[in-house]
């Protein structure tokens, strides 16, 4: 398909969409004027193609500099009158968590929808909490669809709701519905063409500080009406199309109550085992849909809850039975009967089922011993930084400072962050001790620098710095912490699929911008010692650390090499080996992990589709067995 | 349960799974089969393994059962081991005997040969082909993974046409590629069906 087909495609139309991209349609379909977001897998791909479509699609677009400000950017633009629309991944919501609880009281005008995608599971992310948590901190309507079909369907309905109530709407996704594909039909797009010179629409802000500005005086009575939304809201969930009974029995006895990615093992399980049993889905399933449940739970003996993450829907469901007093027996987590970890599969959920229903037959394979040891024997193949990656020279050339000054690695702890960069936690590099989030290495080095009575070096993306380096940097020099800052700038949001950043010269829709300098940004902050280096130069990178390690103050150290994933780079040629010379230290292989440079049969290889001639091996061998390729 | 299919398929991120994937679930569509699929992007991109989960017929769950997976199509020898907890006594498993081989990693690579033995001493249905060469053969090893593709389509059991994949395969890539793309599927056909 290609990708202009979603603000193209007509009503009817069906097309094989991630979930990512059925969300694309939802908002297009919805008629978005303003879109902001902080990349984040599993939410990522959605800003890579608004930011393709934004024009077409006359949406303003923008990768903002966190998710705090991406919310700030929809909600003020909901404000106003415009329907907006934010996304993020879970964590995200964290550093948006601030605004995102006031923009509950303050409300809009224009619809406002905040997606916000889980990852049970971890598949990568530092996590695995559960939005569903924030809808009712928040106090604010959530909606979780189960397969592609309903995000599009859910986003679109979304902003419907939140302009009919005047309050943003979650739409929380799993991993495994943002990262699945399937089959969606198109509904109609709304217009939202431009008034003016801009691609988007523009309106006017209308000024009312009682609602818009939560000093206490006001903030008080914000609270009262929020709430009155949410009673009035609960009507609309209970009789929501979204929450609805999938009758696969007469039966009256059990009963499932499920939602989001495991509502489609639950559903499959029971088709699947022909189980007697009446599935209840909760698409929107806060405000929780009382009355909904109290039906469906009446004539039942036993209910299982099949949710993934925290048992927030078991809960739920346990105070309606004690305030309806019903006589309902609940199987979910909190009676183990499903794991309170980790995401589900039609394994666990059958697993867990059966514990009361007994309807599994036993049908484990067995292997031969030959494939069992197979199975044990194969080499893992663990994600790796790229051959030609600058990390991979930054964090052989800290190590080689550290010999040099006669400290042992245990005399540095290196704080990380979140970025590509995370896989130095690896060997050889062993360059990762401590990560809490987004931007956390800066003010974990400040922490160690005064607790502890080790050398601190921290280690931060260009991208993450932007994020939410600068202010702790500025604590750094303030409260005069002693440690290494090292800012890997590799030109690009790399992690997440690389997304530009405001240190390239280029906005999330493609236009021109102002490169904001990471190294002027250091020295305002206050740092004495700031110095950009190229990784690739070996000698350089161990000079500047041992120099950095001297000092007692917060030192910076920019290291700026693009990564070798962005396009259009010129390829340098790769690497040759020179058999004769070669001493068989093995060092290229053991120290630098280069995933170009293997020994096989017991001599070096090159792998030439993957050198990228970044010709760090070739500084690190003493012997001269590698030669830059010509 | 006629037109039930499920198809595991594993390999290493850049040998395009995704996009083989894709091509099978939009002719799926186009035959007005029900159809979803499961795959994982981020962190495992890295040159880490890569999997994507195809079920075509009457499902809502995009990731296939243990032990339930009508086809297993690997990209790379010993990916094909990681995926057998998908795979039971009927299971076809067709895998690319091509190896990539790890970097750093303390165990060393089995040899291709053990692999298919062990599997054949397990399994009915071992189909091991030589896709890395079939794809140079076809103009370029970049078509791999349309080798594989055809191989798919090979499988009495599957349940699409390999005319209707043909289709989705030029709805998805490039036209200048088409040529090679075809004659990459065809060998792939032929080196099932024979």
């Amino acid at each position: 398909m290609n990708l202009k087909e979603l603000v193209t495609g007509v009503s009817g139309e069906k097309q094989f969409l991630l979930g990512n991209e059925a969300a694309v349609r939802g908002v297009i379909e919805a008629g978005v004027s303003i879109a902001a977001t902080y990349p984040g897998t599993p939410s990522s791909e959605i800003g890579n193609i608004l930011s393709v479509l934004a024009k077409e699609a006359n949406i303003y677009f923008e990768f903002s500099t966190n998710e705090k400000v991406a919310m700030e950017v929809a909600a003020t633009a909901a404000a106003s009158g415009l329907r907006s629309f934010t996304f993020m991944k879970h964590v995200g919501l964290n550093a948006a968590a601030d605004s995102f609880m006031t923009t509950a009281y303050s409300g809009v005008n224009g619809g406002m929808v905040i997606l916000s995608a889980d990852d049970p599971s971890l598949f990568s992310s530092q996590n695995e909490q559960d939005t569903r948590n924030y809808a009712k901190l928040a106090n604010m309507p959530i909606l979780e669809p189960s397969n592609c079909q309903e995000v599009k369907d859910m986003v679109k309905y979304a902003f419907d709701l939140s302009e009919q109530f005047k309050i943003p709407v979650i739409v929380r996704t799993t991993t495994r519905v943002s990262h699945m594909r399937g089959v969606v039909e198109f509904g109609d797009v709304a217009d939202n063409s431009s008034n003016n010179d801009n691609h988007w629409k523009r309106c006017h802000f209308n000024k009312d500080p009682s609602k818009y500005v939560p000093v206490p005086a006001f903030a008080g009575d914000m609270h009262v009406r929020l709430w009155d939304k949410i009673h009035k809201i609960e009507k609309v969930s209970n009789e929501s199309e979204f929450n609805r009974v999938i009758e696969l029995s007469n039966d009256k006895k059990y009963g499932i109550i499920t939602s989001s990615s495991a509502y489609n093992y639950a559903h499959d399980v029971c088709k699947f085992n022909n189980l007697d049993i009446n599935v209840l889905k909760l698409g929107f399933s806060y405000p929780f849909p009382h009355e909904k449940v109290v039906e469906f739970l009446k004539d039942l003996d036993e209910v299982f809850i099949v949710e993934e993450v925290d048992p927030i829907i078991e809960r739920d469901t346990l105070a309606v039975i004690g305030a309806e007093k019903l006589d309902v027996t609940v199987h979910g987590k909190l009676d183990e009967t499903f794991p309170i970890y980790h995401e589900f599969n039609s394994d666990i959920v059958a697993d867990g089922l059966n514990k009361i229903l007994n309807f599994k037959q036993d049908s484990e394979i067995k292997f031969s011993s030959g494939l069992e040891k197979l199975q044990d024997d194969i080499p893992s193949r663990a994600p790796v930084l790229c051959a030609g990656c600058p990390h991979r020279a930054m964090y052989y050339g800290v190590n080689k400072a550290i010999e040099e000054l006669g400290l042992k690695p245990s005399d540095v702890v290196f704080a990380s962050d979140i970025g590509c960069y995370t896989l130095g936690i690896n060997p050889p590099y062993n360059a990762a001790d401590y990560l809490l989030s987004m931007g956390s290495s800066v003010g974990d080095g400040c922490g160690f620098s005064v607790s502890t009575d080790q050398k601190v070096v921290s280690f931060i993306g260009d991208s993450t710095f932007f994020h939410s380096g600068v202010s702790p940097l500025i604590n750094a020099v303030h409260n005069k912490h002693n440690f290494v800052l090292t800012v890997l700038d590799n030109r690009i949001t790399a992690m997440t699929g690389g997304q530009p950043n405001p240190g390239i010269p280029v906005d999330g829709m493609g236009d021109e911008a102002p490169e904001v300098s990471i190294r002027k940004l250091a020295l305002a902050c206050g740092c004495d010692y700031v110095r950009v280096i190229n990784p690739f130069n070996l000698d350089q990178v161990v000079k500047t650390y041992t120099e950095a390690f001297e000092r007692n103050d917060t030192a910076v150290i920019i290291s700026k090499a693009p990564c070798t994933l962005i396009k259009g780079l010129t390829k340098k040629p790769p690497v040759q080996f020179v058999d004769k010379n070669c001493n068989n230290c093995d060092k290229c292989v053991s120290e630098l992990a280069c995933p170009a440079i293997s020994k096989i049969n017991g001599k070096i290889t090159i792998d030439e589709s993957q050198c990228d001639g970044c010709n760090v091996c070739i500084q690190v061998c003493k012997y001269g067995a590698l030669e830059a390729g010509r | 349960m006629d037109n039930h299919y499920c198809i595991y398929i594993c390999g290493v991120g850049g040998q395009g799974i995704i996009k083989t994937s894709t091509i099978i679930g939009e002719a799926a569509m186009n035959q007005g089969l029900d159809v979803v699929m499961s795959e994982i992007h981020g962190m495992s991109q890295r040159g880490g393994s890569v999997s994507t989960e195809l079920k075509i017929g009457g499902y809502n769950s995009s990731i296939i059962p243990n032990q339930a997976a009508d086809m297993l199509l690997s990209f790379e020898p010993i990916e094909t081991i990681r995926g057998l907890d998908k795979v039971n006594s009927e299971t076809k498993i067709v895998y690319n005997t091509h190896p990539i081989i790890p970097s750093s990693t303390n165990k060393p690579y089995p040899s291709v040969d053990s692999i298919t033995k062990t599997l054949r001493e397990n399994f009915k249905h071992v189909l091991p082909i030589d896709g890395a060469q079939l794809a140079i053969d076809a103009g370029s090893v970049l078509s791999l993974n349309m080798v594989l593709l055809g191989a798919v389509t090979a499988d009495d059991k599957f349940p699409l046409t390999k005319e209707s994949v043909i289709e989705a395969m030029k709805n998805n890539l490039k036209p200048k590629f088409h040529e090679m793309n075809l004659k990459a599927i065809e060998s792939g056909y032929k080196s099932i069906k024979g």
